[in-house]
């Protein structure tokens, strides 16, 4: 079964933290997604940009284009991974160990319901 | 992330948000720093023990203000707004206290906080300076270490800007259309400035200043977050983001400033360019363009060259036409005719400067152009003078050192072979 691990962590702290705090924080991530890749779990990873780089398309009635995130939000969603797991038990020890990476205020352990690799992109 | 670190980084985050709505309650400058320095005590304290809040910034306004409120009822008997102890303890305390603030409120108290220290009788350097303490929430050593002076310098500069501050009527009624706009083109450009501290490096090693430009970019970052549908805010944080993501290019080992067609594009950080590119991107869609947009996208058409001679001057002299109309001045003739001088060569150039040398006479960049432009012409001795100018003019030994190469060049090819 695969998995959407999504996470959810302040911005503006995250853009507060120290060059060095931060680096070290990407480089726990890289180290979770070399351990999740030898256990066979690793789908793909996505960083997001800051919300203040996102447009929203509002439908129903009129369609209209808003520039940032979909809602106002204490936690944004900074990124996610998607993950190959057996069990829920076993996809959340996988954002466990991502979230021990991250340190983020949220994981959310979304299963998926249809999951199309795409073309490959790079 | 170390907790310590996490929590540094959410006071720091937090801290424009909380420090703008204690001056809205207690409308005075000192009186709100030492409510949000006692709210930030309190959460190193706490936050270890019972976790961080969900609502950094919802959480330092509630305490901030209940511990400078009991301040004044240690001398009158003032009520109490709510019990701090019994808020502290309580399983979810910020679902109670987040009812209680306007999160509305928010846009205008951080957009004051900044504005305030905007006001027009300092210079800019002290606007700059007030900020970084006030709104960053930099120590007085860090901004001191970053304009190089000294730190007693540093601290009576700033507690001077505070009386003047605090001598004028602080603007606490909600601002007007017309005001806020008014107020946030003061502080886009008080934020552009502070960049360009960094940026320019008006003495002393640019490394030193990284920061400088890493802060502008934070607050332009919360002023767009503020005002997410104001193109000239998208453009301004594209800007800053495109210029920095050349930072490590622009400097060689030896801090000799490297320009633009010599700089090792694989140096330049392709996340920034991404994210700037993105903001233009955005700022496009809403039609009314404006002097950080046009600024930003002239960044953006070297940003996109893969290789120096892919870069489109062609569009570069465009855009520099088109902020000549919206804010005329020499300095943006000068670097039109940069880009003139790519597309239609040296003289056409050199024409489009000479009426530039007055108003431009104490400017360092004028010459190194002027040299520059000479040199190509083969005027050999014309272009030395203009050299020797600009070291003189030149306010970072970087700068001197760079055009002393375009000298040295000049020796070589001027000597006969």
């Amino acid at each position: 079964m695969l998995y959407a691990v999504l996470i959810y962590d302040d911005e503006e702290a995250i853009g507060a933290l120290p060059k060095a705090e931060f680096d070290r924080l990407i480089a726990n991530h890289e180290g979770v997604q070399e351990k999740l890749a030898a256990d066979g779990k690793l789908g793909p990873v996505a960083r997001l940009m800051p919300t203040t780089a996102a447009t929203t398309l509002r439908q129903g009635g009129e369609t209209v284009l808003l520039d940032g995130p979909f809602a106002e939000t204490k936690e944004q969603l900074l990124g996610f991974y998607i993950v190959d797991c057996a069990s829920l038990e076993e996809a959340t020890e996988a954002a466990g160990q991502i979230g021990r990476a991250c340190n983020a205020r949220a994981l959310e352990i979304r299963p998926v319901q249809l999951y199309h690799p795409g073309i490959g992109l790079k | 992330m170390t907790e310590i670190g996490w929590i540094g980084a959410a006071l720091t985050g937090a801290r424009p948000r909380a420090l703008g709505a204690l001056l809205r309650y207690f409308r005075d400058l000192d009186t709100a720093e030492e409510a949000f320095q006692e709210a930030c005590l309190r959460a190193l304290r706490l936050w270890p023990v019972k976790g961080p809040p969900r609502d950094p910034a919802a959480w330092l306004v509630m305490v901030g203000r209940n511990a400078a409120l009991d301040q004044v009822r240690r001398q009158s008997k003032t009520e109490r707004f709510t019990d701090d102890a019994e808020f502290e303890d309580s399983e979810d305390p910020e679902a109670a206290l987040v009812e209680g603030l306007d999160g509305a409120h928010y846009q205008d108290d951080v957009l004051r906080l900044l504005f305030i220290c905007c006001h027009p009788d300092l210079p800019a350097t002290q606007q700059i300076a007030l900020a970084l303490r006030i709104v960053s929430g930099l120590t007085v050593r860090e901004i001191a270490r970053a304009f190089l002076v000294g730190e007693r310098a540093m601290e009576q500069r700033i507690t001077r800007a505070k009386r003047r501050i605090a001598e004028g009527d602080l603007p606490f009624g909600t601002p007007s259309q017309d005001e806020r706009d008014q107020r946030l083109a003061a502080v886009a450009a008080m934020v552009y400035l502070l960049f360009n501290e960094g940026y320019a490096a008006s003495g002393g090693d640019a490394h030193i200043r990284l920061p400088l430009c890493e802060e502008a970019i934070r607050l332009a970052r919360l002023l767009l977050r503020l005002f997410p549908a104001d193109p000239e805010i998208m453009g301004l944080l594209a800007l800053l983001l495109l210029q920095h993501s050349r930072a490590l290019a622009r400097l060689d080992a030896d801090g000799t400033i490297v320009l633009l067609e010599d700089q090792d594009r694989a140096l330049w950080d392709r996340a920034m360019i991404a994210e700037g590119l993105v903001l233009i991107d955005k700022a496009v869609r809403h039609r009314r363009r404006g002097p950080y947009q046009l600024q930003a996208a002239t960044a953006a058409l070297h940003a996109r060259a893969a290789r120096p001679e892919d870069t489109d001057w062609a569009e570069i002299g465009q855009l520099y036409a088109a902020l000549e109309r919206l804010q005329p001045s020499p300095v943006i003739t000068l670097n039109r005719a940069v880009a003139v001088a790519k597309v239609d060569g040296p003289e056409a150039a050199l024409a489009l400067i000479e009426p530039l040398a007055e108003p431009l006479a104490g400017y360092f960049h004028f010459f190194g152009v002027r040299g520059a432009l000479l040199s190509q012409l083969g005027r050999t001795d014309e272009a030395r003078q203009a050299f020797d100018r600009a070291i003189a003019l030149a306010h970072t030994p970087a700068e001197a050192a760079h055009i002393r190469q375009h000298l040295d060049r000049l020796m070589k090819n001027g000597r006969p072979t």
